[in-house]
């Protein structure tokens, strides 16, 4: 079938293009240009511009068309410019899943349909299964690199139109011997990582540079308000973090965490981690944007869920709410971050995720 | 089905001529006798006195062409160059106030861009009426208008603009890389070559859009005169420019050049006429219609439809076609010109078909069915938008 390929021109992206035609289709790679290039590029992030170069030299060695879509304008709007809108309101964005929901997965797919493919492919590691009742998302065989966290925003109807080849395969080192068996320039290349469109190294120097009003030292406090120390600007931190409290653990006598934001008076309010996580109060979350990949289950459903990309799942029973919303009941207290995602698993498949909401 | 295989492995059906025009035999056989030439124009002995000998034939041909000396003739490494050495020469090292076309190559646009800007009407056409007031309101300017668009291929009224220029003693610079391999006895430029209007003008030419190489260019001054040069090197073409000159490329032009005087290009525009009434029927709306145009370029827009979005779709097919500009990354970005022309939109949904000099007319009918194939698809997706119009722009 003619199928799309989203390349980055990394490894992952590559061998997916290479497999599907070797599996016979007819393969149309696809690189975004996410922002403008005339910087410095930042190696081991995705999509910089040598990246598009390699794309390409995979997609003419390999024999099959590749084109680079101009998405600058709309990753900045949509990926961007809410990821320091989600800073000045205190909470800690996830760029990478506002990137797949609208990006890739919404413009990308739509063009892939206008250009007649009948699926488009991803280098994400995470497995589409046919089951019973329609189209799931599992976790990928090789859980070192499971994206499921990153790709619950997927709507079904998105799913069903995609592929991900790479959910699979068992290591990373199989897909680079992959590579290597394809002949693949790409294979020794290191993987992506951190945010892609920050270049220097310091996501808040550009949400600081983007929102000069958030800039700016403040006071780090209690609960009650006490002052116990000074930050150098809110966008340093995210709720349920110990780090970057200077000697305030020290001062303190116990260690600390960050409770909330406080935006308007710039302050960053803490409390002690001991009280805080055994705090039985601090067991409920609010979800917003929700999205089921089951028939959104009206009764609520108890599964496991995961509050952070790299976190263990916790048991919790979720329930739905009207307009696009649900409540999480955790059975076990924690301090989820607002503007992280809350994903819901049970076993490997994902049911579903939302973003979480300030609880005050 | 062993129909369908070989369908599939077919060479793609080449439309792009306006980035570059496929190679000419006769300019292929030049280029190797140059090839096999050793020695360097410049050296004294017997081999380089043969290789300047077959560099200054070259330069002959190429100014006989245009009706000028040999030595007026200054060979540069392509079009971009020409163009930045008359800027140089006549524009800043003469201290002239620089004015150009807005819809001039990025060759010229962006050499200067603190440059006054002359508009154009909504077919592309230079106002004249804004070009005397802005040569009314500057001191002898350099006035940079290109011959022939390379999006549209819309001719520029050379004579007229030629005899303003005259009046208020403005140096005149004609980018002729479209129009100068493309040449029909009623187009302007020619007109304005044989009545004199461009006695007094310089002429950037290249040689790839000519069925040349890449890599050669000219630019050809009004007479024989010194002239601050961009490379000065080793006193290379009389001290107007240094380097080696590139002995294979420039004999590759000139043999180019005289292939395409020889050619008829009503037959393209026939075909180019053709294809443009069946790309209407599609849906397209051609840009320029109605003005004086090179014989073988389209400027179409499809009314919603992304540029990008339609060359891939027809590259999948099998059909190299452009638009306005494709980055060095190979991005598409909307097109200054149509912008230029107050197309709005319209900027980012135009591509250019434009016919080679060996086109083949099964090739340009296939294009055709292929392009209404791609519209319609385009409709059922809900991306093509009807338009009201004749399908031509105003």
């Amino acid at each position: 079938m003619r199928i799309l390929v989203a390349m980055s021109g990394g490894v992952d992206s590559s061998v997916v293009a290479a497999l599907l035609k070797r599996q016979g289709h007819e393969v149309i790679g696809a690189t975004l240009q996410l922002y403008d290039h005339s910087g410095p590029a930042k190696p081991g992030a995705c999509c910089a511009g040598r990246d598009i170069m390699d794309a390409r030299m995979v997609a003419e060695r390999i024999g099959f068309p590749h084109y680079v879509i101009d998405a600058e304008s709309r990753f900045r709007e949509s990926v961007i410019e809410s990821f320091a809108d989600a800073y000045a309101r205190g909470e800690t964005p996830v760029p990478c899943v506002a990137c797949n929901q609208g990006v890739k997965f919404t413009d990308l797919l739509n063009m892939a349909r206008d250009l007649g493919c009948e699926a488009m492919a991803t280098g994400h590691y995470v497995r589409r299964v046919e089951g019973a009742e329609g189209v799931e998302m599992h976790r990928p065989v090789d859980r070192d690199r499971d994206q499921s966290w990153f790709l619950f925003a997927t709507t079904r109807e998105q799913l069903e139109f995609l592929r991900f080849p790479l959910g699979e395969m068992p290591d990373k080192a199989h897909v680079r011997a992959l590579a290597e068996e394809l002949g693949l320039d790409v294979a020794t290349k290191r993987d992506s990582q951190d945010i892609c469109f920050v270049t220097n190294g310091s996501y808040t120097g550009l949400v600081e540079k983007m929102r000069p009003e958030i800039q700016g030292p403040g006071d780090i406090v209690d609960e009650k308000g006490n002052v116990l120390g000074r930050h150098e600007g809110i966008a340093r931190y995210t709720v349920g973090q110990s780090r970057r409290l200077g000697d305030i653990h020290t001062g303190t006598g116990e260690r600390q965490m960050v409770t909330a934001i406080d935006v308007p008076s710039r302050r960053i309010i803490v409390g002690p981690r001991q009280t805080l996580t055994s705090d039985e109060s601090r067991r409920t979350v609010h979800l917003r944007d929700m999205n089921w990949l089951i028939d959104a289950p009206a009764e609520g459903v108890r599964c496991g869920v995961q509050l952070r990309a790299r976190e263990g799942l916790r048991q919790a029973f979720v329930r739905p709410l009207e307009g696009n919303r649900a409540e999480v009941q955790l059975e076990d207290p924690a301090l989820p971050a607002p503007g992280q995602a809350c994903v819901m698993y049970e076993g490997d498949r994902v049911l579903g995720g939302g973003f979480i909401l300030a609880d005050r | 089905m062993v129909q369908q295989a070989a369908a599939m492995q077919q060479a793609p059906v080449y439309l792009d001529a306006n980035a570059t025009e496929p190679l000419r035999p006769a300019a292929r056989d030049a280029m190797l006798a140059g090839l096999d030439q050793v020695g360097n124009p410049a050296s004294v002995h017997a081999a380089g006195r043969k290789a300047r000998i077959m560099l200054e034939e070259a330069r002959r041909q190429i100014a006989a062409s245009f009706g000028r000396e040999a030595d007026s003739c200054v060979f540069t490494s392509g079009g971009t160059e020409a163009d930045t050495l008359a800027l140089h020469a006549f524009g800043h090292a003469e201290g002239r106030p620089i004015l150009m076309g807005a819809t001039e190559h990025d060759a010229i646009r962006r050499a200067v861009p603190e440059a006054g800007i002359i508009p154009v009407d909504g077919q592309g056409v230079i106002d004249r009426t804004a070009l005397e007031e802005m040569l009314e309101a500057h001191e002898a300017p350099l006035v940079c208008i290109m011959a022939a668009n390379n999006e549209t291929g819309v001719h520029a009224p050379l004579r007229e603009v030629a005899a303003l220029c005259r009046r208020h003693g403005a140096f005149l610079h004609v980018d002729a890389v479209q129009a100068a391999g493309r040449m029909r006895e009623q187009d302007d430029f020619l007109l304005a070559l044989k009545d004199g209007s461009l006695e007094g003008a310089s002429l950037a030419l290249s040689a790839h859009k000519m069925g040349g190489p890449k890599g050669s260019g000219v630019l050809l001054l009004p007479e024989d005169r010194p002239l601050s040069p961009l490379l000065p090197g080793g006193g290379q073409e009389r001290g107007r420019r240094g380097g080696t000159p590139a002995l294979a490329s420039h004999m590759g032009m000139a043999a180019a050049l005289e292939e395409s005087r020889r050619q008829d290009w009503n037959i393209l525009a026939v075909l180019r006429d053709e294809l443009e009434a069946v790309m209407v029927q599609a849906g397209a709306i051609i840009m320029g219609h109605g003005v004086a145009r090179l014989p073988n370029t389209v400027s179409a827009v499809l009314p919603g439809v992304p540029a990008q979005m339609q060359l891939m779709a027809l590259d999948i097919e099998g059909y190299c076609v452009s638009a306005g500009s494709a980055c060095s990354s190979g991005k598409v970005s909307r097109s200054h010109v149509l912008e230029a022309m107050g197309q709005g939109e319209a900027a980012g949904q135009a591509i250019r078909v434009s016919l080679p000099w060996n086109v083949v007319a099964d090739d340009v009918r296939a294009f055709g069915r292929a392009y209404g194939l791609m519209a319609q698809r385009f409709a059922e997706r809900g991306l093509l938008k009807k338009t009201s119009s004749c399908g031509r722009s105003q």
